[in-house]
Parts: C-alpha cells; sequence; structure tokens
C-alpha cells in the first residue's frame, strides 16, 4: 500500500510541475501520523492524571514530571505532525527553528530572571508602612 | 578616460533573475512566519510568567479552572491534529472527497474548541473573574485568548480552502495552502501543550 502510494505522489509531483515536494518539506505516512497521534495521547493523559488525580504527594516533583511530558510531547509533535528533520528545504527550516529556540530562552528565561529579581528588590509597601 | 578592460558582464552579476519554481520556497516562508508567531506566544508566556502570580487578593488558577473541560479541549485539538494529518495524506493521494471529509472533521473539532474556550471565558467573566480582575487573569486571557483567535482564523481560512478544493480541485497551488494550513494546524496544537502544561497543570498545582 505505501509503494502505491508514493508511485501515485511521485506521478502527482511531476504532473504539477516544479512543485518542489520531493527535496521540500517532508509528508507524513499514515503510520507516522498514528504513531504520533498514540505518543502524543500517551504524554497527555499522563500529566493530566498526575494533576487530577494526585498520585504523588510532592507537588514539585509532578510538575517537574509535567514538564518533562510537555517536553517530549513537544518533540513528538513536530517529528511526527510537522515534519521536522534537519534536511528538509536544505537545513533552512532547521537552522530557522534553532534560531527562534535560541531567541526563545533568551527572552523566556530573561524576563523571568529580570523581573523575579526587580520584585524582590522592590521595597514592600507594608514595610514602608511600618518605618 | 582609459578603456576598462573588457571583463564580461556575466562575470559580476547573473544575466537574469533566477526563476525559482512558482511557490518553490513558500512552505520555507511560511514557516519563518511560524516561527516569528512562536516569539509572539514566547512573549505571551513570559508575560504569564510574570504575572501568573499577582492574584490581587482576587482568585488562583486552582479556584477558576476546570480541567475537566481543558482536558476534553486538549483531546479536541489533539484529534484534529491527527483528522487533519488524515486530510493531508488523502490529498496526496488525490481523493478529492476524503481530503474534503477529513478537513470538515477537523473544522468541527477546530469549532468545538472554541465553544468551550469561550464557556470557559464567558463563565469566568461571568463570576467577576474577567481580565481585569488580576494580572494573573489579564495575562491569562491575553495568552490564551490569542491562542483561541489562531485557532478561530485557522478554522475561517479552513473554510476558504474546503471552497477552494470544492471549486478547482486539488490544483498545485491549493496543495501548497493546504500544506500552509497543516503546519499552522498542527503548530497551533504544540502551542496548546505549552498552554495546558503551564497555565492549567501547573496553576492547579499551586
Amino acid at each position: 500500500m505505501t509503494s502505491a502510494h508514493n508511485d501515485k505522489h511521485d506521478h502527482a509531483t511531476t504532473a504539477h510541475e516544479g512543485e518542489g515536494d520531493h527535496d521540500g518539506a517532508a509528508h507524513g505516512s499514515l503510520r507516522g501520523y498514528l504513531t504520533g497521534f498514540v505518543l502524543a495521547a500517551i504524554l497527555t493523559a499522563v500529566p493530566f492524571w498526575l494533576v487530577m488525580e494526585r498520585p504523588l504527594d510532592s507537588a514539585q516533583a509532578t510538575a517537574f514530571i509535567v514538564v518533562g511530558f510537555a517536553a517530549v510531547q513537544i518533540l513528538v509533535h513536530m517529528i511526527f505532525f510537522l515534519h521536522m528533520d534537519p534536511r528538509s528545504e536544505g537545513g533552512w527550516t532547521f537552522m530557522a527553528l534553532i534560531f527562534t529556540v535560541i531567541v526563545l530562552v533568551i527572552a523566556v528565561s530573561g524576563t523571568l530572571w529580570v523581573m523575579y529579581h526587580m520584585n524582590t528588590n522592590m521595597m514592600p509597601v507594608h514595610e514602608m508602612d511600618g518605618s | 578616460m582609459s578603456a576598462m578592460p573588457d571583463i564580461p558582464r556575466t562575470s559580476f552579476h547573473l544575466e537574469e533573475e533566477p526563476h525559482p519554481p512558482e511557490g518553490g520556497s513558500t512552505m520555507l516562508g511560511f514557516w519563518v512566519y511560524l516561527m516569528s508567531d512562536c516569539l509572539i506566544f514566547a512573549i505571551l508566556f513570559a508575560t504569564y510568567g510574570v504575572l501568573g502570580g499577582n492574584y490581587a487578593a482576587g482568585p488562583a488558577p486552582s479556584d477558576l479552572f476546570e480541567l475537566e473541560l481543558v482536558a476534553i479541549n486538549t483531546t479536541f485539538l489533539l484529534v484534529s491534529s491527527i483528522t487533519f494529518g488524515f486530510a493531508m495524506l488523502s490529498m496526496m493521494q488525490d481523493r478529492l472527497r476524503s481530503t474534503l471529509i477529513w478537513l470538515a472533521v477537523t473544522g468541527a473539532f477546530g469549532i468545538g474548541f472554541l465553544g468551550i474556550e469561550l464557556y470557559e471565558f464567558l463563565h469566568l467573566i461571568h463570576i467577576g473573574a474577567g481580565p481585569q480582575r488580576s494580572g494573573f487573569l489579564s495575562a491569562f486571557f491575553l495568552l490564551v485568548g490569542t491562542h483561541g483567535l489562531h485557532v478561530f482564523f485557522g478554522v475561517i481560512w479552513l473554510v476558504t480552502l474546503m471552497v477552494q478544493v470544492t471549486q478547482r480541485g486539488l490544483i498545485g497551488a491549493n496543495r501548497r495552502r493546504l500544506m500552509c494550513l497543516s503546519m499552522f494546524w498542527h503548530f497551533l496544537d504544540v502551542i496548546w501543550i505549552g498552554v495546558f502544561t503551564f497555565v492549567y497543570l501547573l496553576g492547579m498545582l499551586q
């Protein structure tokens, strides 16, 4: 079934000349989508279960696991649904992604860091009242 | 005036502009748009991270959020992701009818998602936890609302493409547009992972 589907796709691509599909963005297969869906469903269900049923006493441990599951799920979506791979479009999509992740990490961590310290270094109102 | 040495023009520049095939760079261009959109969400997440704890003596996340609703919403968006995948697979096999059917199913899940989100927002505003209540709620409505707005425009785009595919069939231009929308849709699902994790699940743990 897969090879027939590929043949048909090849045919379609040549028919619509110059779509640039071949060396362009990768397409998924049925198996890829289903694998991604099952993984994503598990990676979604477990954090919800952890928070709704609270099998772990420690909120901090639960939070760490939940964030870990989210990170893995983002990777799963990237690979199986968005078909990211370092070679599509001659590597440019991957470069754009890496650049975005770097800017994202700087923006988010920088904001939280600066604003947290701003917050703790501000003179609290109630202490001013006390003096 | 001494004559310039005779260097052929072509050694400096191309005789003609290169002509890449039409739409050849669309996917990369759209990816760059998605990445810039990702930065918008990064800033909104950062804003939520800063303001998320400022309740102004108002309700906290655990007083407001109903995880059952969020779980249903998450399921809707996740299922709509795979139904869009099925639409793309049908498109690749040149099956017009099944492409349209899967697109319609995807759109229905998108509308279901929006309906539940709208209900949640209206409920929050109704009980006095609107965006002007506290810094936490301002940031919450901004972040989740922006994501919802993206889904809304995605649904409009999806309906538009369904009309176009019905009228013109699965021509090259429509295939390209569907591929862009598919990336947009999957991208929104990725953003939603961040929303339900950092806003809802971690909010309930506080």
